[in-house]
C-alpha cells in the first residue's frame, strides 16, 4: 500500500504523465502559446481530475464492470460542462480564445486514465490526492512550455512586455516560430531528453540493436 | 460543390487534426510504431469521423441549440449546455454499434481493427473535430465534408509518422532522446513541413 506522499509527489517527478505516461498530450499543447490560458488550462484540468477521481472512487463499488467506461465517461462530461459554464460566466474571453479545448479535457487522457488505474482501486482520499499529483506534473510542464513559449515568441509573459520587442523600439527580435504548433513539440521533446538524462532509469531500451558487421571485422 | 472541395482540402491539409491542433496526440504518439496498425487505425478513424460529426451536426440542430426544439412547441428551449455529454454519448455509441457490425458482417476488418476501436472512444481528434463542427456552425452537408476530411488528413499524418518510425529505427540516437523523445521532435518536423501548405488560399 502506497503512502499518501509516495502518491501525491510520485507523479510529479519520477512518473510524470507527459514524460513517462504519454497521456493527456492531446488538447493541452495548443494552449501553451500564453501563460494565461495555459494556467486556466491546468487549474481547470487540476479540478476536473480531482473531482472525477473523487466521485469515481466513491462509486466504484456500485459502478458494474461492464459499463464502467460510460458511467466514468458521463461523470468526467458533466464536471467538464460545470467547468466550462464557470468558465463563460467568469472569463469570458479566455474560455472564447481557448476554444473548443475546455471541451477536450472530456477526452484529456489523464483524467480517464486516473479514473480507470487508480480510482477504481481505491479509496476516495488517496483517489483525489492521486489526480492532483498526476495533473501538478501535467501542470508542471505545461507551464513550463509555456513560460519559453511566451517570452521568446512575443516578448510578454501573462501580458505584459518582459523582453523589450523591436517592434516597440527596443531590442529584441521575436521568434515567430515558437507561436506556431511545431515548436510544442521540440520543447517538449527536449524537456524529455533533460528529464532523462537527470534520471537514467527512465531511458527505455532500444527496441533493434544493429549488430555488428561480422564481415568488416573478418577483414579487419 | 467548390465550397465543399474547400472544406475537404483544407481539413486534410491546412487545418490537420494531429499537426496543427495536436488533436489524437495520445493515439498517434502510441499506435505509430509499425505503418500497418497506423493505417488500420487510420481508417477506423475516418470512419467514426464520418459517422459521428454528420450525427452530432444533427442533434446539435435539431435538439440542443437555441431555438431547435420549435419544431415540438418549445420555441425558447435553449439545451446547449448539455453539449458535450451528448457528444460524447454518440461518439461512445457509434464506437460501439459499429465495433458490433463490423464483426457481424465484416469479421476480417473487425479482427484487423480490433483493440483499437474501443480506442477511438477517448480519441481526441474525434471530439475535437465535433466541437470544431459546432463552432463553425457547419451545415450538414458542410459536416459530413469536414468529417471526412478530418479523417483522412489525420489517417495521412499517423501513416507518415509510421513510416518516419520506422527508418529511425536504425539510427543511433542518444541516450535520452531514444523513444518518446526522438518522436516527439520527429512529430514537431512533421507538423513544420504540414505549415507549407498554410499559404495555400482556397
Amino acid at each position: 500500500m502506497s503512502t499518501a506522499k509516495d502518491v501525491f509527489l510520485e507523479p510529479i517527478f519520477n512518473n510524470n504523465p507527459i514524460t513517462l505516461q504519454v497521456l493527456g498530450i492531446c488538447s493541452a499543447l495548443a494552449v501553451t502559446i500564453k501563460l494565461s490560458t495555459t494556467l486556466v488550462m491546468c487549474i481547470s484540468v487540476i479540478a476536473v481530475t480531482v473531482a472525477s477521481n473523487f466521485l469515481i472512487s466513491l462509486l466504484r463499488d456500485y459502478i458494474p464492470t461492464n459499463i464502467r467506461i460510460i458511467v466514468q465517461m458521463t461523470i468526467i462530461a458533466s464536471l467538464v460542462i460545470v467547468v466550462d459554464q464557470v468558465l463563460q460566466a467568469v472569463a469570458y474571453d479566455l474560455s472564447k480564445s481557448m476554444s473548443v479545448f475546455v471541451g477536450l479535457i472530456i477526452t484529456n487522457c489523464i483524467v480517464l486514465g486516473r479514473a480507470e488505474a487508480f480510482a477504481m482501486q481505491n479509496g476516495p482520499g488517496l483517489s483525489a490526492l492521486d489526480g492532483l499529483g498526476n495533473t501538478l506534473g501535467y501542470g508542471l510542464l505545461l507551464v513550463l512550455v509555456a513560460l519559453i513559449r511566451e517570452p521568446l515568441g512575443a516578448g510578454t509573459l501573462l501580458g505584459y512586455p518582459v523582453l523589450h520587442t523591436v517592434s516597440d523600439g527596443g531590442w529584441y527580435y521575436t521568434n515567430g516560430m515558437l507561436l506556431l504548433s511545431p515548436s510544442a513539440f521540440f520543447i517538449i521533446g527536449l524537456f524529455i531528453w533533460a528529464m532523462r538524462t537527470w534520471k537514467p532509469e527512465q531511458v527505455e531500451d532500444p527496441e533493434y540493436q544493429i549488430s555488428s558487421d561480422a564481415q568488416l571485422m573478418e577483414t579487419v | 460543390m467548390e465550397h465543399y472541395l474547400g472544406i475537404f482540402v483544407k481539413a486534410i491539409f491546412i487545418e490537420n487534426m494531429a499537426l496543427t491542433f495536436f488533436l489524437g496526440m495520445c493515439t498517434f504518439i502510441a499506435i505509430s510504431k509499425k505503418i500497418e496498425t497506423a493505417f488500420g487505425l487510420g481508417v477506423a478513424v475516418v470512419v467514426v469521423l464520418g459517422l459521428t460529426v454528420p450525427i452530432n451536426n444533427l442533434i446539435y440542430n435539431y435538439l440542443l441549440r437555441e431555438g431547435a426544439l420549435a419544431w415540438a412547441g418549445y420555441p425558447t428551449v435553449d439545451l446547449s449546455f448539455l453539449g458535450y455529454l451528448s457528444y460524447i454519448g454518440v461518439v461512445a455509441a457509434v464506437v460501439q454499434v459499429l465495433e458490433m457490425i463490423l464483426d457481424r458482417y465484416v469479421p476480417f476488418l473487425y479482427s484487423a481493427l480490433g483493440i483499437f476501436l474501443p480506442l477511438i472512444t477517448v480519441n481526441c481528434a474525434i471530439l475535437g473535430a465535433v466541437l470544431f463542427m459546432v463552432e463553425r456552425d457547419q451545415s450538414f452537408g458542410e459536416s459530413v465534408v469536414f468529417g471526412l476530411g478530418a479523417g483522412v488528413g489525420w489517417a495521412l499524418a499517423i501513416t507518415a509518422l509510421a513510416g518516419v518510425r520506422e527508418k529511425l529505427k536504425y539510427s543511433d540516437v542518444p541516450q535520452g532522446l531514444r523513444g518518446l523523445g526522438i518522436t516527439f521532435i520527429s512529430v514537431g518536423l512533421l507538423s513544420l513541413c504540414f505549415m507549407s501548405f498554410g499559404g495555400i488560399d482556397i
